[in-house]
């Protein structure tokens, strides 16, 4: 019994030792960004690596602003917002009905959705241009939002969740006489709310960073995103790494706030029901 | 509650239901058909076409025939696509697992900052993370090739990208650390809603920590497992912005994917056909692996 | 409860983001055509998008242009995007397919002529190339002439610009290993032994990376280009651009030089970077030469280097280089309105014609005129000297084979070459291989 207990806290010991060490490897990409946005071209290109900026220079972050970085930024933004909220209001919606009612077409529509999660988006690109400039959307941010409100990837993840509310529940609410919006506010949505913190962290991050989608869609000055702005700032013969990381660091801000707001909503609470056709 | 389902679908369909679920459905389904399907139908129609800038005729299969046949880059891409799939699908799983286990009963504040941690190459954005992985792989001022030689472990600059056999690890290598983060969230809620109870009833009777992993907390989280298991696969399958902004490819296709490959023909080439009926394979691929792991992950449940 | 407030703040946010957008678009739309108004009945707007051509990307520079152009034509709009060489052509590539494609796009012929015109998406530009500008542009250079049209002799181009893309060396590294003999620095050529001998005593004196052919992508292919063709004087393709003839003796032996230079480490490669790594290696000092130098990298990379950077041309067998060139003008989209195209016509015109707007346009990109009777626009500023060396560099201008038909065919086909031989693929076997693949590719876009 001490033998395993010791060997226990070996075990705890050695695990963290590891995990402090993933996480300065983790952490060290968002270093080298933070810290480079704050050194000149040459301390930046040195052939030794500079590990903390000796001349810290604001130079990169003025350069960035001569270009409409804010407007970026708001693009960016309200891309991701609006196609967070939405996606989590329909995909809640739908997720709810695939796991908790049996009507005709329902395995049809699942079997769609789970086929449509494995299709590549880049193939769909070219058809979807055409879709937009028919619609006269190309080169406007909806463009981006409405295709990302329709992958459903977060139907999917939201009938996983709902699995889990108990039918029982469902059904006292009905004799109760609860009409199928009340049920749906008052029992469905406190139970399956952590699943919502996830899957709006995921969709708020995944249309912040589909770089290509938002390449494709868009193209004038003052429509592009903050991901597309930086990649841009990328030349043929020279990269201005220093521009870039000021760009990367400013990019990371709001996303790293949204992390930390959602992420109490599913510190506890998330299970997924099992999977079922 | 397994026989209350049996029982629901036995029974004719309740007409209110039906409408009341297809109200609830209707958005959802809005933008999954306008956005999603019509563009999938239009990409299965065209890639039984010639289909470029300037040309639009039937060619039946000859794409597909062509890419089987014909295109030694494209078996290539597919080789590679499976390698990262095989390697990555298991480590990112398994990995994120071990962190979660030893994570989820830290102090509350502890387990945030290291779930936190693990989510930054998430946050950080593709384009930024591989302009520093590029840094760090760099033959001549690289990182790497600097602690390595300050360790004495090399004593010759290695070119990380630009060796056939090591490149496709490097973007592994990203790849599994951009992909660890969801998994990691998921894995933490999941264990921590493991019913406590059980795992101390079985204490009581003596099970080991291992033991009571097996017999109580995997079953639990099977859900979750899968849901990951899934969602990596197809993450995996379609890896493209690495290889397109660290190595072309390159060198000598040894990193080249699929979906890269399709990139490539319908974006630098204009073969939009020849890149549909890519990804139409592609996508079937990736359907018959998912269904396999719902096969496999339903029965090892039961 | 909670979750209620949660769902609300999101509801509340997004709606207000999205009143916030329309409302935004509109205000845009109505700004727009009062604008339009008050500039008189018949304001036209225009769109330009332009790739970085040299210090043609800093948009005080663009500004400046266009606000030139509108003192004389106050009725012409011009709304400029920047593109860069990462991803413009995609962008391109959506804006044809969507049918949002600008009315000016401004880079060279191997995009104007052999790609997007050869599609049938660009406009004939042949009215704005009469008798006087051809005899001048002539003047330069008539392979300039010949570039800018397609095959069927329809003009796509109107060129601005030209520059020849050569080589430098770390002076300061190559004198202290005493390899300066090596090089003529009075017309700035090495031969190809010297080159070699140069490369073996950089080495004997402890210069640990002489120079690195890269080959990681298709960033900067020109120079790794005009090395190994140069070394024993190959052609890139045969005389009117139909087959690639790098398989030709010549050609193989270049190859097969710098293989052998790599294998006995007096020379490296890199499968893992292009172009801008590599110069970003040469700027720091790892590298004691590159491969991709001109004038406006030159200016580029001035802050950052601590040493001269000495510009040279690729080493020849015989002393003779052949530099491969840049051309670089306006193409006008085909949008299908006559008046649209008739503004852009007019404002290419301005750009490049203007007497006294014309050399401001070239100086702006860094480069030098295709026109004769422009002169030395660098005459009396302070660029003088320096933009004199590269000036001299141009007497060396190689044949423009970029116009040959399969162009994205033969650029990716290239590196893919470049890095099998140096991983130990027989030359004559690779380079072979390469040729049938570019020759198949201008045999599919020439049917």
């Amino acid at each position: 019994m001490e033998k395993t207990e010791r060997g226990q806290l070996f075990y705890k010991g050695i695990s963290i030792i590891v995990l402090i060490i993933l996480a300065v490897l983790f952490t060290f990409p968002l270093y080298w960004i933070l810290t480079g946005s704050l050194k000149s071209a040459m301390d930046i290109n040195q052939a030794v690596p500079q590990w903390f900026p000796t001349r810290p220079t604001l130079d990169n972050y003025e350069r960035l602003f001569k270009h409409p970085a804010w407007k970026w930024m708001f693009n960016s933004v309200f891309i991701s917002l609006v196609a967070m909220g939405l996606t989590c209001i329909t995909a809640a919606m739908a997720g709810y009905v695939l796991a908790k009612k049996r009507f005709p077409g329902r395995t049809v529509i699942f079997g769609l959705l789970v086929c449509a999660m494995a299709l590549p988006k880049q193939v769909i690109l070219i058809p979807l241009l055409k879709e937009m400039s028919f619609l006269h959307l190309h080169d406007t941010l909806w463009a981006v939002i409405l295709p990302t409100i329709g992958w459903p990837f977060g139907v999917f993840l939201m009938k996983q969740f709902s699995e889990n509310i108990p039918t029982e529940m469902l059904e006292a609410a009905r004799i109760d006489g609860a009409g199928e919006i009340k049920t749906f506010t008052n029992i469905v949505l406190p139970i399956i709310k952590p699943g919502i913190g996830a899957l709006a962290i995921f969709t708020f991050i995944s249309s912040w960073n589909d770089y290509f989608m938002q390449l494709i869609m868009l193209n004038s000055k003052e429509k592009l995103t903050i991901s597309l702005g930086i990649a841009k700032l990328q030349a043929e013969m020279s990269t201005d790494f220093g521009l870039i990381m000021a760009g990367a660091s400013l990019a990371a801000v709001p996303i790293i706030t949204i992390f930390l707001m959602f992420q109490k909503y599913f510190t506890k609470g998330i299970t997924m029901g099992a999977v079922k056709g | 509650m397994a026989k209350v389902q049996t029982k629901n679908t036995k029974r004719i369909f309740n007409h209110d239901e039906t409408i009341s679920a297809y109200l609830f459905l209707l958005p959802a389904l809005l933008f999954f058909v306008g956005f999603v399907i019509i563009p999938m139908i239009l990409c299965l129609v065209t890639s039984f076409f010639d289909y470029t800038m300037t040309e639009f005729k039937f060619v039946g299969l000859k794409n597909y025939s062509e890419m089987f046949f014909k295109d030694k880059v494209f078996l290539k891409s597919l080789f590679n696509t499976f390698l990262i799939v095989v390697v990555s699908v298991p480590a990112v799983t398994i990995f994120s697992l071990w962190v979660s286990s030893a994570i989820y009963n830290l102090k509350g504040w502890i387990c945030s900052f290291f779930r936190c941690i693990f989510y930054l190459p998430v946050v950080t954005g593709t384009v930024a993370v591989t302009v520093v992985w590029k840094w760090m792989f760099n033959q001549y001022t690289g990182l790497f090739n600097y602690v390595l030689k300050a360790g004495g472990v090399i004593d010759k600059n290695v070119s990380w990208l630009g060796n056939e056999k090591i490149a496709i690890w490097c973007i592994i290598l990203i790849l599994f650390t951009t992909s660890i983060g969801q998994p990691i969230v998921l894995y933490v809620s999941a264990l921590g809603n493991v019913d406590a109870s059980l795992i101390e009833a079985s204490e009581v009777d003596g099970a080991t920590k291992l033991q009571v992993f097996w017999k109580i907390k995997w079953p639990q989280i099977m859900p979750t497992t899968l849901y990951i298991l899934v969602i990596t696969t197809i993450n995996s399958f379609q890896c493209y912005a690495l290889v397109q902004l660290l190595t072309s490819g390159g060198p000598n296709n040894s990193t080249s994917t699929v979906m890269y490959y399709i990139y490539y023909e319908a974006f630098k080439l204009y073969r939009y056909g020849y890149g549909n009926a890519m990804g139409v394979i592609l996508a079937i691929i990736i359907a018959v692996f998912s269904a396999i792991q719902f096969k496999v992950a339903g029965q090892s449940r039961d | 409860m909670r979750m209620k407030k949660f769902m609300g703040v999101f509801l509340a946010l997004s709606m207000a983001l999205s009143l916030g957008a329309c409302g935004g678009s509109q205000g845009a739309t109505k700004g727009e055509s009062t604008t339009a108004k008050e500039g008189g009945a018949k304001a036209t707007e225009i769109k330009l998008w332009t790739y970085p051509i040299g210090s043609w990307n800093e948009p005080e520079k663009v500004e400046e242009v266009i606000a030139n152009f509108n003192a004389k034509y106050p009725d012409i709009h011009v709304s400029v995007e920047y593109l860069d060489y990462t991803s413009g052509d995609d962008q391109v590539t959506a804006a044809i397919e969507a049918g949002t494609t600008p009315d000016i796009i401004m880079e060279g012929p191997e995009r104007l002529v052999s790609n997007w015109g050869a599609a049938g998406k660009m406009a004939d530009l042949s009215d704005l190339w009469d008798e006087d500008t051809i005899k001048d542009i002539q003047d330069v250079s008539s392979k300039v002439v010949e570039a800018c049209k397609s095959p069927e002799g329809v003009y796509y181009e109107y060129p601005l610009s030209m520059n020849a893309h050569c080589m430098a060396i770390n002076y300061e590294v190559f004198e202290k290993a005493g390899a300066l003999k090596y090089l003529d620095q009075n017309t700035r050529t090495w031969t190809t032994d010297n080159f070699v001998k140069a490369l073996e005593t950089l080495k004997k004196n402890g210069v640990e990376t002489t120079g690195i052919v890269y080959c990681g992508g298709q960033g900067g292919d020109q120079g790794t280009r005009a090395l190994a063709m140069n070394l024993y004087s190959a052609q890139f393709t045969n005389e009117d651009h139909t087959k690639w003839t790098m398989n030709s003796e010549e050609g193989i032996k270049g190859l097969e030089l710098l293989v052998d230079l790599t294998k006995k480490g007096d020379l490296s490669y890199d499968a893992g970077i292009q172009a801008a790594d590599e110069l970003q290696l040469f700027a720091n000092g790892t590298a004691a030469m590159t491969f991709c130098w001109n004038a406006s990298n030159e200016s580029n990379y001035a802050q950052q280097v601590n040493f001269t950077p000495y510009a040279m041309a690729f080493p020849s067998d015989d002393g003779k280089p052949e530099l491969a060139g840049g051309i670089y003008g306006f193409g006008v989209f085909d949008n299908g309105n006559a008046e649209k195209i008739e503004a852009s016509k007019q404002f290419i015109k301005f750009v490049c014609d203007d007497k006294e707007q014309g050399p401001k346009s070239v100086t702006a990109t860094g480069f030098f005129p295709v026109r004769h009777s422009f002169g030395n626009v660098y005459a009396g500023t302070e660029e003088a000297e320096r933009m004199a060396t590269f000036n001299s560099f141009m007497q060396y201008l190689g044949d423009y084979y970029n116009v040959a038909p399969g162009w994205a065919d033969q650029r990716t086909a290239w590196w893919n070459m470049l890095q099998q031989i140096f991983g130990g693929t027989d030359v004559k076997e690779a380079v072979n291989t390469y040729v049938d693949t570019c020759n198949a590719a201008t045999e599919a876009a020439q049917k």
